[in-house]
């Protein structure tokens, strides 16, 4: 039990700062996985190639993990499709509108000592809280 | 080469939000909701991340070059203004809504799960509605 809940996501955590870390050292580039997006598809030439790979690779990578360990992706979108449309939405507009992301934000932003990034995370983890309690305990959407 | 890391340094960063449970919409709604059934596996993730990041990135930045890149490319904003409050403040109401945000959205889509995709080609659309928004009026600037 204490490996599920305490083991696995410390691990999954050290592993993607181990690839934010290689992507800063090798390409000088923070990995915000927001603004990779946004150029891979709007970016100019060469800026969208090397971000293009990356987004394919966040797409095998968990192709791989589920080859070889599927039970980490049993699990149900058990939420209303019409509410994963809108999630999307706020979750597009205001990435772009804040700079980032929990990747971008969090994972890179906080290690740098970024007043920005803190305060980016503080505010996304309390609206986030928020907005899930509403959900969940008053509506009982998800 | 810059092309190849990409590759490799994404595919590392999905399997470890697929190990770290971040894929999970539910797992991480359970750790959003703090103020209900609290589950705080997910702290461990950001953890696990920022410290090995701390050590990390800090080595790193005292090179003077990246290994593949002319230089290194950081953010150069330093205040705290409305954009980034409000728009942080939107991305955790849709985080909190589907429990997915961008990383684990795409890492998703191998599985083909239809509201994977939905929730990506929102994503984008909603990335879209920003740049137009912004090209007009720049936004809350």
């Amino acid at each position: 039990m204490a490996w599920e809940t305490y083991g696995y996501p410390l691990l999954g955590g050290v592993i993607i700062g181990l690839a934010a870390s290689l992507l800063l050292l090798l390409n000088g580039k923070i990995f915000g996985v927001t603004g990779i997006l946004a150029q891979a598809i709007w970016g100019k030439g060469s800026e969208r190639h090397w971000r293009i790979a990356s987004i394919i690779g966040l797409i095998l990578g968990s192709a791989i993990v589920s080859s070889f360990a599927p039970q980490f992706f049993e699990y149900d979108f058990d939420i209303p499709t019409w509410l994963m449309a809108l999630a999307g939405l706020f979750v597009g507009f205001g990435t772009r509108l804040g700079s980032g992301c929990t990747s971008g934000h969090g994972i890179c932003g906080l290690p740098r000592f970024s007043p920005r990034s803190l305060a980016a995370v503080m505010v996304f983890m309390i609206t986030g809280s928020l907005t899930t309690y509403i959900l969940r305990h008053i509506l009982h959407l998800n | 080469m810059q092309i190849f890391v990409g590759l490799i340094t994404g595919i590392i960063f999905s399997i470890g939000l697929s190990i770290s449970g971040m894929v999970n919409p539910k797992k991480v709604i359970g750790y959003l909701d703090f103020f209900g059934e609290w589950d705080p596996s997910l702290v461990f993730v950001m953890a696990g991340g920022v410290m090995v990041n701390l050590v990390l990135f800090n080595l790193i930045l005292r090179r003077k070059n990246p290994l593949f890149s002319e230089g290194f490319s950081l953010p150069t904003a330093r205040d705290i203004d409305k954009r980034l409050i409000w728009g942080s403040a939107l991305f955790g109401i849709g985080w909190g809504m589907g429990g997915v945000c961008p990383g684990p959205g795409l890492s998703n889509l191998f599985t083909l799960n239809p509201k994977a995709i939905i929730f990506c080609v929102f994503l984008v659309l909603g990335m879209y509605l920003f740049k137009i928004v912004d090209e007009k009026t720049k936004f809350l600037k």
